[in-house]
């Protein structure tokens, strides 16, 4: 027997991929293909349609403005990199979005690819936590904004119903004195997954004390985790030693993680603490420079 | 199902296949038009043996789907050197023996002109980045970065 063929459809407006993917159960929205495709070979088997979303303009789009970014779903991790404003304004997102796959990976992967995906390792993911982004959904009942640290249910799961799909995020200007850092361990340099990621955004105020703070942690929980015992820590006086180890002792008893080759739990929760405490240093430093 | 018709551009040639909605670039390229010079090694994005330009991007072909192609263009290997005139890369993949079985070293070679095109002075270390996608079995990597580091230098000269 040979293999089912799928069709696919490469719609030029939002209304007409919502429309399509409404109709035909099992449909999958096609970003960069480096999660899908992947499944697909792996043995998930090919969906009975592809809508294939990169000729939606809206879906491509990067405008900046004094109140952020708002930017196309569909836009690759490469052209996100080389933007010099998003990487001067969200370092740590830029850092995060970098590490995504090789630089072939990074031709194709998405946010959005990374966030429907829903893999607790996702590496934009914490890092878009941090920063207060939201995902724009768009589905047969209009348009609904989502806060990207609602998004995900649980592995492999999200919010998004039926003909639903992200066609925007938007992430909100820093302040004056604000900035974030994303950092993950793996076992090697490039080209892993995350034992570990962690994601820090702080707001100083002119004389360096947190006003406030966002720590969010990947891979070691079903979701990505914001972390609000490590915030309250960071917050109310300058980055300190005191600040630093009450911070990353939350993020040790807040990480939930699995055992695997990659690392124990103790070890991941060990290291959930180790790098909030880095990461804050550096949105310090970062902020503290701006 | 009725196959799907692409009209593409693939190395500054106006190209037409037909493919069904879940055929990979690669695929197309090497089944459908007899374009074997992209290698498959993996075909789940980890090795770096297919990657092609697509629209300036360089990419994996065996996770892109070929009906994406539509009016794009398309880069490969076969479009590299000039007829018989090899690139500096390529010049220099042969003088430092970057090469044993050969499998991975198209896509190095696509990949290395990317990255020259992008940066003509990589240090090692971003040479070594840039091309941590591609995997060589064979050479143990030192032969392929020299080769490239001296064609950027090869391309430098001969800007200049
Ligand atoms: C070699 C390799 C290395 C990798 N390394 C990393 C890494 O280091 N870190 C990391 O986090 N990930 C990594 N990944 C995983 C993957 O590249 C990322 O998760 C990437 O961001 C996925 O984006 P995409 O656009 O390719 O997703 P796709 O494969 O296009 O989509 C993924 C899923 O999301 C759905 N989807 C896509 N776009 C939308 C949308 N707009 N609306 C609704 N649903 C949508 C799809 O239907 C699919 O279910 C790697 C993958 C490979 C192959
Ligand atoms: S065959 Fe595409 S990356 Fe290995
Ligand atoms: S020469 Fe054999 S894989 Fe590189």
């Amino acid at each position: 027997m040979s293999a089912p063929v799928s069709r696919f459809e490469a719609p030029t407006e939002v209304e007409a991929a919502v429309a399509l993917l409404a109709e035909e159960e099992g449909a999958r929205v096609l970003s960069g293909g480096t999660d899908l495709l992947v499944q697909m070979r792996l043995g998930a088997g090919a969906p009975p349609l592809f809508v294939d979303v990169k000729r939606i303009p809206r879906l491509t789009a990067v405008r900046l403005d004094s109140n952020g970014l708002r930017i196309g779903a569909a836009v690759p991790a490469a052209e996100i990199y080389e933007n010099d404003e998003i990487r001067s304004l969200w370092p740590g997102l830029a850092e995060a979005t970098d590490l995504i796959g090789s630089t072939q990976i990074q031709g194709r992967a998405t946010w959005s690819g990374n966030l429907c995906n829903a893999s607790p390792a996702a590496d934009a993911v914490p890092a878009l936590i941090a920063c207060g982004a939201t995902a724009v959904v768009a589905g047969p009942k209009g348009e609904r904004r989502v806060a990207v640290e609602d998004f995900t249910t649980g592995p492999g799961k999200t919010v998004l119903e039926r003909g639903e799909l992200v066609i925007e995020f938007e992430v909100p200007a820093p302040a004056v004195h604000a900035s974030d850092a994303y950092l993950r361990l793996i076992p090697r340099t490039e080209m892993d997954i995350a034992v570990v990621g962690a994601g820090v955004a702080l707001t100083l105020d002119a004389a360096g004390t947190v006003e406030s703070a966002r720590v969010v942690l990947g891979a070691v929980a079903p979701t990505a985790i914001r972390v609000p015992d490590a915030e309250a820590a960071l917050v109310g006086s300058p980055l300190g030693d005191e600040s630093l180890s009450a911070a990353a002792a939350a993020s040790t008893a807040a990480a939930n993680p699995i055992d695997d080759k990659r690392g124990t739990v103790a070890y991941r929760k060990k290291i959930a603490g180790v790098l909030t405490t880095r990461a804050a240093k550096v949105a310090y430093e970062r902020a503290q420079a701006r | 199902m009725a196959k799907i018709r692409v009209e593409t551009t693939i190395n500054g040639e106006e190209t037409e296949f037909l493919c069904n909605g879940q055929e990979s670039l690669l695929e197309v390229l090497r089944d459908g038009l007899g374009m074997t010079g992209t290698k498959e090694g993996c075909t789940t994005g980890d090795c770096g043996a297919c990657s092609v330009v697509v629209d300036g991007r360089l990419v994996p072909s065996c996770l892109v789907l070929a009906a994406e192609t539509g009016g794009r263009t398309v880069d490969t290997i076969e479009g590299v050197a000039d007829g018989q005139t090899l690139t500096p890369v390529q010049q220099q993949f042969l003088e430092h023996g970057a090469l044993q079985c050969g499998i991975c070293t198209p896509g190095f070679i696509v990949a290395a002109e990317k990255l020259l095109e992008k940066n003509p002075n990589p240090t090692e270390a971003e040479a070594r980045y840039f091309l941590a996608g591609n995997l060589c079995r064979c050479t143990g990597y030192d032969k392929i970065i020299k080769a490239v580091l001296d064609a950027a230098a090869v391309m430098r000269e001969g800007r200049a």
